[in-house]
């Protein structure tokens, strides 16, 4: 359960205050399927990163689960993030050095997941995502499909409620983006709380929820009740 | 985060970057070797002194003419005084039971020569008792003549590089050789066994006492030694020495008395002081390792900006990656360590090989030092490469900027 209350944030651009989010007040409810979009610029991204608990509002509240986050300590804020959330990237933001199990056990590394558990969830995951014989592929040998995929397994290996992603399909090919965009929507239908940030009609229109932001400000905030 | 985590997670990073790892360990493991290599030159010119000492034995006192009031000091080169130390006052020294051989000794430097040779060398005049209280052995011949102190005999023995110059390969027991206007008969020649306190044993030639005081004309002796009959006997034997003698000179104390243990407490002193001088001298070299490690740190940190972020959005607290990469600087520093002990303990094993006669090695504490120098090191030039990621934006860091 999210809930923004007139959620404002401030940047310093030299001697300007480039405002990137401009009264923002949204609830989400949990397992919703929400598309963020909107020209470059308009705060999208900045939602996100506030809603990732990647960046802190300037003013306004920010109920994640009830708790009140704005003012939190950083290392709480960090523990929220790793147990509640889960990021998919555009640029899928793979180790280059680590496996793709390694990269996939990462989040449980930093929670100190004891290595038995550790290996186990990595394989459900693994099992999952149909990457099982890739486990022991770095990166640089998997397709982008692949790779994001991947990505996606280490954004839900901690079972977060909440999954934030930012242009997810923007580095792959057509083919690819659907396989994609597919698993997300099968883990959204698992129950968890989608959220993509998108320039592609042809995927924002999919969400059942769909927010139109134009500069820091929600624009439009429309529901489809029949999902396409 | 589990600590085996940590450490693989930083292992696998430096193995990543394999040209910065390897180039910070060099520079920490030279440094540590220069530490340990430097303390062990300084530590092996310290036994090798100690060791020189200890050949002309403990229980040694040396007597001079003249008084000086400071203790502890090095010996006065030259005393003065109204009174000689004479060949009696010497031999008035036997007396006390604690005392057993005494050596007078008078020094010049003087020509000597053989056919149409002639080498200007160190004579010293002394008696018998010289060989066994100095510890010197003879190559071949016999000791100077049994005779009362004060009798002169032209008799020499030589060293055996004087005796090399002067005859080469012919034989010289028993030839005359001259100094200034006296001739001496050639009775013994010393083994080339090398230095005795720095004295080179080998460019010397050894006359009676008498004998040299008159070639010399001086009354006075420059040194009298008094070989204690034990170690426990020295500070009887000093005290006595020290009564008998100023009885003799009128209830004057005018002789200075110095024991082995105090110039060898003060030679040691001064080559420790040394030997922790020129380790700290080599730690300069560790510091300047910690800024190579720190600077490529800093360009580690800033070429890995999105994996800090991504560590960041995947829940990494800024404590997690400060450890992460503190981490990453103090395993380079330990490895550069061990590997610099490793060095230094090849180097010594080979200076050893080439010059086995230097006790060079290491003192225990060197390589822990330079071990505990360099962990801190890393720690001290790690905290701000570690910081400054530990302190990234994660938004600015995830998208590059």
């Amino acid at each position: 359960m999210i809930e923004l209350q007139q959620v404002e944030r401030d940047f310093e651009v030299g001697d300007e205050i480039v405002r990137a989010l401009a009264d923002v007040t949204l609830d989400i409810p949990d397992g919703d399927y929400v598309s963020v979009m909107g020209p470059s610029g308009s705060g999208k991204s900045t939602l996100l990163n506030v809603l990732g608990l990647l960046d802190r509002p300037s003013r306004g509240e920010y109920l994640l689960d009830t708790i009140e986050t704005t003012d939190l300590h950083e290392e709480k804020r960090a523990a929220l993030r790793r147990d509640h959330i889960g990021f998919v990237f555009q640029a899928f933001h793979l180790v280059a050095r680590l496996s793709a199990a390694e990269n996939i056990a990462l989040p449980m590394i930093l929670a100190g997941t004891p290595p038995a558990e550790r290996k186990r969830r990595v394989e459900e995951v693994l099992e999952s995502l149909g990457l099982s014989d890739r486990a022991s592929h770095r990166p640089d040998q998997l397709s982008g499909g692949q790779r994001q995929r991947v990505a996606i397994g280490r954004a839900i290996v901690m079972r977060p409620g909440l999954l934030l992603a930012d242009e997810p399909t923007g580095n792959l090919d057509q083919h690819s983006g659907r396989e994609v965009i597919g698993l997300l929507e099968q883990l959204n239908s698992e129950g968890i709380t989608l959220i993509v940030v998108t320039h592609d009609v042809a995927i924002g229109d999919r969400a059942r929820r769909q927010i139109r932001m134009l500069d820091g400000r929600i624009d439009r905030d429309e529901r489809d009740d029949a999902p396409a | 985060m589990r600590l085996p985590d940590l450490l693989d997670l930083a292992t696998h990073s430096m193995a990543e970057a394999r040209a910065r790892t390897l180039l910070m360990l060099l520079a920490m493991s030279i440094g540590v070797a220069s530490v340990v290599l430097l303390t062990a030159l300084g530590e092996g010119a310290r036994r090798y002194v100690v060791n020189e000492f200890e050949q002309l034995g403990t229980d040694l006192l040396i007597m001079l003419p003249g008084r000086t009031e400071t203790t502890g000091g090095p010996p006065p080169l030259f005393g003065q005084t109204p009174r000689d130390l004479t060949i009696d006052d010497a031999q008035a020294l036997l007396r006390h039971p604690g005392i057993e051989r005494i050596a007078p000794i008078t020094v010049g430097n003087a020509p000597v020569s053989y056919a149409n040779r002639e080498r200007e060398v160190t004579i010293v005049g002394s008696t018998r008792d010289f060989f066994p209280v100095r510890r010197i052995q003879l190559g071949s011949g016999r000791l100077l003549p049994d005779i009362p102190p004060d009798r002169q005999s032209n008799v020499i023995i030589l060293g055996a590089d004087l005796k090399r110059e002067l005859f080469e390969n012919q034989a010289a027991l028993g030839r005359w050789v001259r100094i200034n206007d006296r001739r001496f008969r050639v009775i013994g020649i010393l083994s080339p066994s090398g230095q005795s306190l720095g004295q080179d044993l080998g460019d010397m030639a050894i006359i009676p006492v008498a004998s040299a005081q008159a070639l010399f004309n001086s009354p006075s002796l420059f040194r009298v030694l008094i070989q204690a009959r034990s170690k426990e006997d020295i500070e009887s034997a000093r005290e006595a020495a020290t009564g008998i003698i100023r009885l003799r000179h009128d209830g004057e104390d005018d002789v200075t008395i110095i024991t082995q243990d105090a110039m060898l407490g003060t030679f040691d002193k001064i080559l420790r002081a040394l030997t922790y001088t020129v380790g700290g001298i080599a730690a300069i070299s560790l510091v300047v390792a910690g800024i190579l490690i720190m600077n490529v740190m800093l360009v580690a940190v800033s070429q890995r900006v999105s994996e800090i972020g991504l560590l960041k959005a995947l829940g990494g607290s800024e404590r997690q990656v400060l450890r992460l990469f503190l981490t990453e600087a103090i395993m380079l520093a330990v490895a550069g360590a061990l590997l610099g002990i490793l060095i230094s303990g090849l180097g010594i094993l080979l200076v050893n090989h080439l010059y086995p006669s230097f006790p060079f090695a290491a003192p225990l504490w060197a390589p822990f030092a330079a071990a505990g120098v360099a962990v801190s090191t890393g720690l001290i030039f790690g905290v701000l490469p570690a910081r400054r990621a530990a302190r990234m934006d994660p938004v600015q860091a995830l998208t590059g900027r």
